[in-house]
């Protein structure tokens, strides 16, 4: 009788145990469990905004040096890379005819000067002739009153006069006409030297090259470029920012520029202007950063991530953005009372780039509110306080 | 009044017990194969749920964006914005890939989402929501990502910076969350070496590349790079509006396919999966008929091995009552604990099946109805038997 009682007693607490680890398995896992949270308490500190963008690396002022006329490059003398002082010959352009014609045209131009010497020349010549001319008639004149000469001598000396003054009058036009043709010529002299200068090249700002288009030989048509160069002085990061989060970003704030060549390094930079114009396709708002000193080897073109520190605050009451929740319309933030979860409607302000968020109000400081759960929760969902969800889950 | 069939099992109790566990063992793969099932069709409940959209808008004539490719210009939510009844609307791509990590590839359905908008993670199990507006990614813990992990996704690296749970594609692949502007790269723009070989062939094009006209071919060249497509449009009816409403203007003013919840779980429950959840189906009415068997071909020998002891009750006037009882009781015995074992080791082992295991509550209550059926069922073949045994047998050996 012994052996079945004790048999019977094995069995019942082997069957016990059973059906307590199976209600303890159902309850503690699967859909009847309670969901796993995490927990943070809500704290007021310092709260450090900013935003992100990405940019290329660019100078704001470069050049496209070119001939304004179409043409053939002569030479080209400066390579990519090279730097350049102001007014620096960096290519030539085919003259073609214009020595030839500047030559001409110098000839020309001299020419003119001897011909405005004949000129006066001969309104010498004239003023002595109509000098003569008038003394002789004014003596033909008397001694005709006196009958010593003919009525018809003394208005052929008056005719003589007359004609000499309008003699003077010609010569002096003349001389003005060469005047003048010497100021044309000259201009002309230097519109051909003008033209001759315009096929030579020159930098327009110091800098450095960048591209060098076209070869000696190549034909180019007016608006093609021979060099590109840039303003070493102008690098900056054109920065492409997102419109919903461009809101505080001013010109002259901190920014922390990563190139992509280097990304374990923040080269510190500065905002210079925040640009009128934004991409209304990409709904992007373009930013200009300026490095505090420009690093010495990067390529225009470059990749670089810029972040931007926007606003400052000393005590600012913030959560983690994974808390806040779209809630049956409403935002906010799961809180748990008598072990269930409850739903706090919060109003939220800006988001930092570690992802907190400004609770502008509906919570207080020191309130514990849930951060991370293992599935979306509902109002009455009973919930367990985790330290970490995901360690052991798979 | 002593239990006949606690008695008996008492007297064969390791016999009881180990045929009790072998059949729990059969129940928990008929439950598994149950929660596969139920994973299947969750997964793509799941897909729908984690978007929270009432609408899909995709393009016209296509069942995207899950069950066919579907392409919209991402300028489109604007006019969808312009609807009346429409909430918020969201771009959204997909796209299934695989991501390398160490050695080993995962693949991934790549989730491009506007933080903040229809199509964002709703939860997370660890750290914290995209901020950056680039090259964050918030990943399910399925990928295997760890958290401040940096991955690569075509051209760029991404951290990982927070991980959520159950957001996986209608056919189990776990989703990368990353921002729109990123995703669309990765799914439109071409790798570099195609990228320059395009180039080179534009260039080579007299017709493109024309001396005459300076910056003909830069221009051609920038918009051949450019990607401006999506997706779907994620649509949020404001309270008070019918979404079929809504959906119907879509289709009627923006020449787009809209698809309402219940027409996306229609496509994805009874299209997507439809063949392979059958296949799951089948097979589980095959376990549970195979199951049926095994427990009534137990209780049968059972009963056929103590016939000489159902003798003696019978010579001794034991009622056939009583012993049916017993035989019922002990039948059913077997099914209690093979279910207990079946559902503990189902709860035990669903973790990891690599696809999703749903075992609903529902089911369970479904499969002891069905285990206490089939034993009761079972166990009259065995009361047959026993009734028709001669007690003479008890003496005449």
């Amino acid at each position: 009788m012994k052996r079945p009682v004790l048999r019977v007693v094995g069995l019942s607490i082997l069957g016990l145990v059973l059906v307590a680890g199976f209600v303890l398995l159902m309850v503690r896992s699967g859909p009847l469990a309670p969901v796993r949270v995490t927990i943070a308490v809500v704290e007021r500190g310092a709260f450090e905004n900013a935003v992100f963008g990405v940019g290329t690396v660019e100078a704001e002022r470069s050049y496209a040096i070119g001939p304004t006329v179409p043409g053939r490059v002569l030479a080209v003398h400066v390579d990519v890379g090279g730097e350049v002082r102001v007014g620096q010959l960096l290519a030539e352009m085919d003259p073609v005819e214009l020595d030839a014609r500047l030559s001409a045209s110098r000839a020309a131009a001299a020419r003119a000067v001897h011909a405005l010497e004949v000129a006066r020349a001969q309104v010498r010549d004239a003023e002595v002739r109509q000098d003569l001319a008038g003394r002789n008639a004014r003596r033909y004149a008397s001694l005709g009153e006196q009958a010593f000469f003919s009525d018809a001598a003394v208005e052929a000396k008056r005719q003589e006069a007359d004609s000499a003054g309008a003699q003077l009058q010609s010569a002096r036009a003349q001389l003005d006409a060469a005047r003048m043709d010497v100021e044309r010529l000259d201009a002309e002299r230097a519109a051909a030297e003008r033209q001759r200068a315009n096929v030579r090249l020159v930098a327009p700002v110091a800098g450095v090259v960048t591209a060098r288009d076209a070869e000696p030989g190549t034909t180019l048509v007016a608006g093609q470029s021979v060099l590109r160069m840039v303003d070493s002085a102008s690098v900056r990061v054109r920065t492409r920012i997102d419109q919903g989060r461009s809101g505080g970003v001013r010109a002259g704030q901190a920014a922390a520029i990563v190139l992509r060549s280097r990304p374990g390094l923040a080269l510190p930079g500065r905002v210079t202007r925040v640009e009128l114009n934004g991409d209304a396709v990409t709904e992007e708002r373009i930013v200009q950063v300026v490095f505090d000193e420009a690093p010495t080897d990067f390529a225009f073109g470059e990749l670089a991530e810029v972040t931007i520190v926007t606003t400052r605050g000393g005590d600012v009451l913030a959560v983690p953005g994974a808390a806040v929740h779209e809630y049956e319309g409403r935002r906010g933030v799961w809180t748990i009372a008598d072990g269930a979860a409850a739903f706090v409607p919060v109003r939220t302000g800006e988001t930092s780039l570690d992802g907190r968020v400004v609770v502008l109000e509906g919570l207080q400081a020191g309130e514990r509110i849930v951060v991370h759960s293992e599935r979306e929760l509902e109002a009455g969902d009973r919930v367990s306080a985790a330290e970490s969800l995901v360690a052991v889950r798979r | 009044m002593i239990s006949l069939a606690g008695r008996d099992i008492l007297h064969h109790w390791a016999k009881y017990v180990f045929t009790g566990v072998g059949l729990g063992l059969l129940i928990g793969v008929t439950l598994s194969m149950a929660g596969i099932y139920r994973g299947m069709v969750d997964d793509a409940q799941v897909l729908l749920r984690s978007s929270g959209a009432d609408i899909w808008a995709v393009q016209q004539e296509t069942l995207g964006p899950y069950a066919e490719p579907s392409n919209l210009r991402d300028d489109a939510y604007r006019a969808i914005l312009g609807i009346p009844g429409v909430a918020e609307a969201s771009n959204v791509t997909y796209l299934t890939m695989q991501i390398r990590q160490g050695e080993r590839d995962v693949r991934v359905m790549a989730v491009g989402f506007e933080p903040g908008r229809p199509g964002e993670p709703p939860f997370l199990v660890a750290g914290r929501r995209i901020a950056r507006s680039h090259y964050e990614v918030v990943a399910d813990v399925r990928t295997g990502f760890r958290l401040g992990e940096r991955v690569r996704i075509r051209r760029h690296e991404y951290e990982v910076v927070g991980l959520t749970r159950r957001m996986v594609s209608s056919s189990g692949d776990p989703m990368v969350f990353l921002p729109l502007k990123d995703a669309q790269e990765a799914q439109f723009l071409k790798d570099n070496d195609a990228i320059v070989n395009e180039r080179a062939r534009t260039a080579s094009n007299p017709a493109l590349n024309r001396p005459g006209v300076p910056g003909l071919l830069d221009a051609i060249l920038a918009s051949q790079t450019a990607s401006r497509s999506v997706n779907a449009v994620l649509v949020r009816v404001a309270s008070g509006h019918e979404a079929e409403q809504v959906a119907e203007n879509i289709r009627r003013w923006k020449h787009l396919e809209a698809y309402t919840r219940a027409q996306m779980e229609e496509i994805l429950v009874a299209k997507l999966i439809e063949t392979s959840a059958r296949q799951i189906a089948t097979f589980l009415v095959i376990l549970a008929i195979v199951s049926a068997a095994i427990v009534s071909f137990i209780i049968y020998t059972m009963t056929l091995g103590k016939l000489r002891e159902l003798a003696v009750l019978k010579l001794i006037g034991t009622p056939n009552r009583t012993i049916a009882a017993m035989i019922l009781q002990q039948s059913l015995g077997l099914g209690l604990i093979g279910f207990v074992i079946g559902k503990t080791v189902a709860t035990l082992w669903a973790p990891y099946f690599p696809k999703y295991v749903l075992l609903l509550p529902g089911d369970a209550v479904r499969g002891l109805a069905a285990t206490i059926v089939v034993c009761a069922i079972a166990s009259l073949l065995a009361i047959r038997v026993a009734l028709k045994v001669d007690p003479a047998t008890a003496i005449g050996g």
